[in-house]
């Protein structure tokens, strides 16, 4: 009893006899099918390179493109040739010439010897698994695929299209059911010689003959009439990416490699010696496996897939540069936006350092240069705080800023005084940021400036529009970051509330509240600086309701309730 | 209308691009054919088209690097060297070697001749286009040879490959570290910028415009438009009736450009290390300034050569250091994508 192989070759001869040679030496006959496409060359050439080999035969050639019927023809063939001339053949196994022996062959010899019975074909049915790729799943079975999707993509498409339009569908013959799986398995000589020698078996060809991918269907579901026992998986390792192209292994998956449980892999690049070397050459290297660890290779593929369908969060590179809606967040990581706390509170920049542990930046789009923590002019890696260079493209600024610092959460003021304009929407519209507002705060530093009360008075309308126009950008149905937005007078009645609010969500526990408080600047006489505001015709209504004599921290219900602006 | 009017702009494309090609027909005549090694070439092999001036420094290690990666055949255009860079190309037993003592500029900056050489003996090859201070790195690249990254792409449907050139300088001022002919230049020049990237889709050609890095933190932070483009398409599929358009930061036609994902996925991608900032370049610079060769308004970059030939320190405390390709992957300067 042994195993006989079936090896599909089109290319990397030398590769091919390498391999046939491996599962020659073990006692393994071989039938090999070469594609009709190779020149007779070539052809020639390697079967006179395995003429030496006793039990190697050549199978009838056929034309063989990717997802036609011309794969499992030659199967068909190449499998007649084997049952019949090797008599003593149990479990035929169906491998390509970039198949690859991960294990030795008498390993797969005596694992099969101790299943007689067993029929290693994956095999599922369409409505089990999301596999397909492309949008055809049932419809590979009902619909007829006469063109090539490789060379006559137009009228594959067309040809589709039509059908679904007039609803052609196909009749499955005799009520099979159509099942799909990888194309690589290994049945036994009673399994295959039943599908082989079906008496209808005239009318499953013709039927999958213009099936859409054959080759993973055919045997799949015939193999469901007759199989006693069918072990729904591939001995061969073959991974497929998304759009069901095959991953090739090279020379530096050689340890992933050896973690597979897997008799053999596909497929491997034609060059990679050191995996040729391992596994065919050196029978004891090819003993020295570790743990087997599939897992670990499906989680490698199938990150992959997600890289290159997804990509990394917030990472704009050179071959990643999503159009607008299609980015997945602008930045990568959560940070906290800060308006008018700076303003406000005296030591707010250290203090929040302190008790969050982030890193706090200035108004990082202040007109004169990004204010970076720690009054750096270069940030992680090598971020520039020049003005030109940041409102060149201040969008690219802040998501590089986010994404240089992975890891470390960011914090940063922002002002009605700062280039907010051309980031304002992006900032509202990034659901990582947390944005927090004391709207009108930003009086506070025109209050302790001394200028000139007319230069205040335009200044403070100035920012007064800004920040409006900023506030209604944040309470944009649009928006999606977290926004708090408290006036100043709000603000002041209870700030303890607010700040431990923000604190919590940044999620550093502070377990019995706020130890220390930031100092609050004294705003003794800024209502009434607000007031003479108001008597010079401009009216600060962003701070709230503010009364005319304030003291700080000092509930003031005795007092009258000043003129409100809104 | 916007369909009209995107028809006429491609079919005006599609001249300016056969413009490219009879402009490089033309300019066929300067180059003068010193070794013909052509022959050797086979029709797999992945060919590698360079203009070089004065580069006897860098030569050894880019033939090098570029033999160990798989490149079969050089293809090289010298404009007017006399540092020996001839005689040494001439001994190379995988080197073609032309010659002309033109105007670089005028040629469009070499692009032209080399155009030339592509349509004659690039069709139907993976072609190289990289100048001698360029070293391309990708993922894998010590264990995967450029026809296993090629075939790949292949495989996939991409006929071009994207790489971003990363300005390597060294720790200290630029003229303070020495270099031999046939060293590893990224031994001194380690260091690099690791995330100040910008870039924009261009409307017209639809390639990437990257700027930034270290040139443009120091000394472009004034006018950022005018920082050096730093995306590239080094590796093309080639046909002859394609054309590097400005330098090899974009082809025509306009599909060789699409070497990133537009949905938010990562194509894969790799990295040309910039050997520029060797200690050869303070020297250079002024003289490159009186050349007025390397940009088509040479007047503006004046400030750009005077401040490099008074041997800058282009290192910062931010700047990261090289560490391999793995790296670069991680910081998201190039991807993977689903290459692994």
């Amino acid at each position: 009893m042994s195993v006989g192989i079936i090896m599909l070759v089109h290319t990397a001869f030398d590769r091919a006899e390498q391999v046939a040679r491996h599962w020659s030496a073990a006692g393994c006959p071989i039938i090999v099918h070469v594609d009709k496409n190779v020149l007779s060359g070539p052809y020639n050439e390697f079967v006179q390179a395995l003429s030496d080999l006793p039990n190697v035969r050549f199978s009838k050639r056929h034309r063989c493109e990717w997802g036609t019927w011309g794969l499992v023809a030659a199967t068909q063939s190449a499998s007649r040739m084997m049952l019949d001339e090797f008599a003593h053949v149990r479990h035929v196994y169906l491998a390509s010439g970039s198949c690859l022996p991960l294990r030795p062959v008498q390993e797969l010899i005596d694992y099969l010897a101790e299943r007689p019975q067993t029929d290693f074909i994956e095999s599922a049915t369409t409505s089990d698994v999301p596999w397909t790729i492309g949008g055809f799943d049932k419809e590979r079975f009902t619909l007829s695929f006469p063109f090539s999707w490789r060379k006559n993509r137009f009228m594959f498409d067309k040809y589709v299209s039509v059908q679904r339009l007039v609803r052609y569908r196909r009749r499955i013959p005799n009520g099979i059911v159509p099942h799909m799986g990888s194309q690589w398995w290994c049945l036994t000589r009673q399994t295959l010689s039943a599908i082989l020698d079906d008496p209808d078996r005239s009318v499953y060809d013709r039927y999958f003959s213009k099936v859409w991918i054959p080759d993973e269907s055919y045997f799949q579901t015939l193999s469901r009439l007759y199989s006693r026992q069918i072990e729904s998986r591939s001995l061969t390792l073959s991974k497929f990416d998304y759009q069901g192209k095959p991953h090739i292994f090279y020379d530096d998956h050689l340890q992933l490699l050896r973690r597979s449980d897997c008799f053999v892999a596909r497929k491997i690049w034609p060059f990679a010696n050191r995996l040729y070397d391992a596994f065919l050459m050196d029978p004891a290297g090819a003993m020295k496996r570790t743990e087997p660890n599939p897992g670990k290779i499906d989680r490698i593929f199938a990150k992959a897939v997600e890289r290159r369908t997804r990509g990394r969060r917030g990472l704009f590179m050179q071959s990643r540069f999503p159009v607008e809606g299609r980015e997945n967040g602008l930045t990568c990581a959560q940070y906290s936006v800060f308006q008018g706390f700076s303003d406000l509170f005296e030591n707010f920049e250290p203090w929040l350092a302190k008790v969050t542990g982030t890193r706090v930046h200035g108004h990082l789009f202040a007109p004169e240069r990004a204010e970076f923590s720690d009054g750096q002019t270069v940030m992680n890696g090598a971020l520039s705080g020049s003005a030109t260079l940041r409102d060149y493209n201040p969008r690219a600024f802040l998501s590089s800023l986010i994404w240089n610092t992975r890891g470390e959460r960011q914090c940063f003021q922002m002002g009605p005084r700062d280039e907010i304009k051309d980031i304002e929407w992006d900032i509202a519209k990034d659901p990582n940021a947390q944005i927090s507002v004391i709207s009108g705060a930003w009086a506070v530093a025109l209050f302790k400036s001394n200028k000139n009360f007319s230069d205040i008075r335009q200044e403070a309308a100035r920012l007064q529009q800004t920040e409006s126009k900023h506030l209604d950008v944040l309470r944009s149905p649009w928006a999606k970051a977290r926004v708090r937005i408290w006036t100043m007078a709000e603000f002041i009645e209870a700030p303890m509330e607010p700040l431990q609010t923000i604190i919590d969500e940044i999620g550093k526990q502070t377990q019995f509240g706020l130890a220390e408080v930031p100092k609050m600047s004294d705003l003794t006489g800024f209502g009434q600086f607000l007031q003479n505001l108001k008597n010079q015709g401009m009216h600060p209504y962003l701070m709230g309701d503010f009364p005319v004599e304030h003291r700080l921290h000092e509930p003031n219900q005795d007092k009258p309730k000043p003129y409100l602006v809104r | 209308m916007s369909v009209l009017s995107e028809a006429v702009f491609a079919y005006r494309l599609r001249w300016k691009r056969r413009r490219l090609l009879f402009r490089a027909f033309r300019k066929r005549r300067q180059l003068c054919l010193i070794v013909d090694r052509t022959p050797q070439i086979s029709a797999q092999d992945v060919l590698l088209f360079s203009t070089v001036r004065n580069e006897a420094l860098r030569l050894p290690f880019f033939l090098d690097h570029y033999r160990r990666l798989g490149v079969k055949h050089f293809l090289i255009v010298d404009n007017a060297s006399d540092d020996g860079t001839v005689e040494f190309l001439k001994e190379q037993d995988d080197v073609s070697l032309w010659r002309t003592t033109k105007s670089y500029r005028l040629s469009r900056f070499g692009v032209d001749w080399v155009t030339w050489l592509q349509i004659r003996f690039g069709h139907g090859h993976w072609c190289l286009s990289v100048d001698a201070d360029e070293i391309l790195i990708y993922p894998h690249h010590q264990t995967r040879s450029l026809p296993a990254l090629t075939n790949w792409l292949e495989q996939h449907g991409h006929e071009s490959f994207g790489a971003l050139m990363l300005d390597m300088y060294p720790k200290g001022p630029v003229g303070d570290t020495t270099y031999n002919p046939g060293e590893n230049p990224f031994d001194t020049l380690s260091w690099f910028d690791g995330g100040n990237y910008v870039m924009q889709k261009k409307s017209d050609l639809q390639n990437l415009w990257i700027q930034g890095g270290v040139r443009a933190r120091l000394f472009f932070r004034d006018r950022p438009k005018r920082a050096p483009t730093l995306g590239k398409i080094p590796l093309v599929k080639w046909n002859r009736r394609y054309a590097y358009v400005s330098s090899t930061h974009s082809l025509l036609p306009r599909r060789l450009n699409h070497v990133y994902d537009a949905d938010g996925g990562e194509r894969t991608s790799g990295i040309l290390l910039h050997s520029k900032f060797l200690n050869s370049v303070v020297m250079r610079s002024s003289e490159e300034k009186q050349r007025a060769e390397h940009f088509a308004n040479s007047k503006l970059y004046d400030d750009y050569y005077d401040a490099l030939s008074q041997n800058p320190t282009l290192w910062c405390e931010a700047s990261s250091e090289l560490t391999g390709w793995r790296q670069l992957e991680a910081m998201g300067l190039m991807s993977k994508g689903n290459w692994v």
